[in-house]
């Protein structure tokens, strides 16, 4: 058994209430432990990648029960796959949040570190009520996050997204309630050998459960028709918390890919999950898009440019075969890279333009306005699937990876059209921010002082990391292309958990 | 007692329901903890409705009713209390900022908060 599996979910959180505690009081101090410890967080997922790449699920029995009697935490490929991302995003959102943002209220990185504990336990969980405690520790650390400085109209938007998200829980809790009631089990590994017993009679309950499950995370991935309270939540959060934010609908998109290929995946997913997931993800793909055209505000705008990659992001998914979940990863991967990016160029032109902040209003120039410009149309490129970005890559793998399916025309022609949409809102919202501002007179005071390096530095990193991607497709997608395999082999994934013995017991 | 126990649970939830849909946040607060209620006493029933029984396997009874879903229960509980003691408190802290407790957001307003200085 190896033991560094626990380490991601527990080292945030033991830093967590150690920096509520003894460094409550001194930001450098705490932004020093919570540094050094997103630090090691990105070290740890990168060998941890390194373990999963080599082939076999790890497995780590939590109180050294044997499955499926004590909860497990599971490490194969995608769980590595989204812990490294999720350091990344959360380590260039620190640094961001560090020049400032972390000051505005009370307790920001102990709930940082609380929320990066609730993420990394999602995705290392093998069961599905522990899948459940682990999405109400990241909740409840992003409701926190959520209303962080404070102020009526965040607070406002605070309240509904709590509010939402409490009637996912309970949702959740029908979900596992109605499983467990039919196969008497929640462990994961288990569950995917026991849904095929299910007597026909119960069956019915079965598939209630199943397809409340998908609702559930549907919410959390702004699936229409529960896409209402993203743009809402994301525009009036903080912005580096948005941009954290951008993992938290993968969190659902993972939950979809977890539990629809384990644990109700071969011949039933098709029946199961396709005729929902695929109609809601292209719906939600192009009302995203048109929210991109229609949006008044740049964080609205990339708000609804996130609802779209999660279309897109599931539009492929929903096929659940190895080449359209490989793309997705892909996808997923980019996407979470860019939004977070953009999310902080939103905060970068919003703090230099006083009373216009982030609308798409012609205002005067504005200070660092080139570098900004430039940052904001890597961004855009990439988020409108433009060539030579990431973006691009990922729309045409998903391409490839659908062709042949019945509904491939259907996604071709959403995909395609809707980039068009895509690109046409961003070069709307990029020549009103940026190049009209040269025909009115005057100028916004520059900031006094030097310029901070970092918020640049920070987004600038993660944009750079969109190139990498893009460098290192091939590689990238080799690892994906073995994921998806792995995720669709599940008998191995079923005797690594099961056939886990006991550690010290002959 | 099945009748009991499913009319109970599908009459909060139904309420629970209702007053979530509702346009001010103390009635929606109230819907989601009779919500919370119902998906309480649900999940306990989910291991079966069973009475006179000791929750573990043992050789002097006859029979035994499935611990698991009350262990459930009590996370889920703790759980939805510590919730509804934050969306009380975030309720209230938004009817004091803002001077209305609509669920609503702050009319069209486009500005950042915070950034409109």
């Amino acid at each position: 058994m190896n033991h560094w599996i626990i380490l991601p979910i527990l080292m945030p959180a033991l830093v967590a209430p150690l920096i509520a505690l003894t460094a409550r009081h001194d930001i450098v101090l705490a932004r020093i432990f919570s540094v050094g410890a997103t630090v090691l967080l990105l070290g740890l997922a990168l060998m941890l990648t390194g373990v999963a790449s080599a082939g076999e699920a790890q497995v780590y029995l939590l109180g050294n029960w044997v499955a499926p009697f004590g909860i497990v935490l599971v490490l194969d490929r995608l769980s590595a796959l989204m812990l490294t991302l999720t350091a990344v995003l959360g380590l260039a959102v620190l640094l961001y949040a560090i020049n400032g943002w972390d000051k505005r209220g009370p307790h920001f990185h102990s709930l940082f570190q609380f929320q990066l504990m609730g993420i990394n336990g999602a995705f290392l969980t093998g069961d599905l009520f522990n899948l459940f405690v682990f999405f109400e520790v990241l909740l409840i650390a992003s409701y926190g996050l959520m209303v962080h400085g404070g102020g009526a109209a965040r607070i406002k938007a605070g309240v509904q997204y709590v509010i939402v998200n409490l009637l996912g829980s309970t949702l959740f809790l029908v979900a596992v309630g109605l499983i467990y009631s039919v196969t008497g089990t929640l462990n994961m590994a288990d569950l995917a050998q026991r849904v095929a017993l299910v007597a026909s009679a119960d069956q019915g309950l079965l598939h209630a459960g199943a397809l409340l499950l998908l609702l559930v995370f549907g919410i959390k991935a702004a699936l229409v028709p529960m896409q209402f309270w993203l743009p809402g939540t994301y525009a009036l959060a903080p912005a580096p918390v948005a941009a954290l934010f951008a993992i938290m609908t993968k969190v659902g998109a993972y939950s979809i890919i977890r539990v629809f290929t384990l644990i109700f995946g071969g011949e039933g997913v098709a029946a199961l999950a396709t005729p929902w997931l695929l109609p809601a993800a292209l719906v939600t793909l192009v009302l995203g898009m048109l929210g991109v055209l229609a949006a008044r505000a740049l964080g609205q705008l990339v708000s609804f440019a996130v609802i779209a990659s999660m279309g897109t992001l599931l539009a492929a998914v929903a096929l659940f075969t190895p080449a359209s979940v490989s793309a997705a990863l892909y996808y997923l991967v980019h996407s979470t890279l860019v939004a977070g990016a953009l999310f902080l160029i939103v905060d970068l032109v919003g703090e230099r333009r006083p009373g216009h902040g982030d609308s798409l209003t012609v205002a005067p120039v504005f200070a660092h306005g080139g570098v900004i410009a430039a940052l904001f149309f890597l961004g855009a490129i990439a988020m409108a699937g433009m060539p030579p970005l990431s973006g691009f890559i990922g729309k045409l793998l998903i391409l490839d990876g659908v062709r042949g399916h019945a509904a491939a025309n259907w996604i071709w022609g959403a995909i395609l059209g809707t980039s068009l949409l895509g690109l046409l809102g961003f070069a709307r919202a990029g020549s009103t921010l940026f190049w009209k501002s040269v025909s009115v007179d005057g100028a916004f005071a520059a900031p006094e002082g030097p310029a901070p390096m970092l918020p640049f530095v920070t987004a600038g990193l993660l944009l750079a990391a969109s190139v990498l991607i893009t460098i290192f497709a091939g590689v990238l997608s080799g690892y994906l292309d073995d994921t998806a395999a792995q995720l669709f082999d599940t008998q191995r994934y079923i005797d690594a958990v099961l056939g886990q013995a006991r550690v010290g017991v002959r | 007692m099945e009748f009991l126990v499913a009319s109970s649970v599908g009459i909060m939830t139904a309420a629970g329901v209702y007053l979530l849909l509702r346009g001010r946040t103390f009635p929606v607060v109230l819907g989601l903890a009779l919500l919370s209620y119902a998906i309480n006493a649900f999940l306990f029933a989910m291991g079966r409705l069973t009475i006179h029984q000791p929750p573990l396997v043992s050789a002097a009874a006859s029979g035994y009713t499935d611990p698991l879903p009350q262990a459930l229960v009590l996370t889920a509980i703790v759980i939805s209390f510590g919730m509804t003691a934050v969306i009380v408190v975030m309720a209230l802290r938004a009817f004091l900022e803002s001077g209305d407790d609509d669920v609503d957001l702050l009319g069209e307003r486009r500005t950042r908060p915070g950034q409109a200085q």
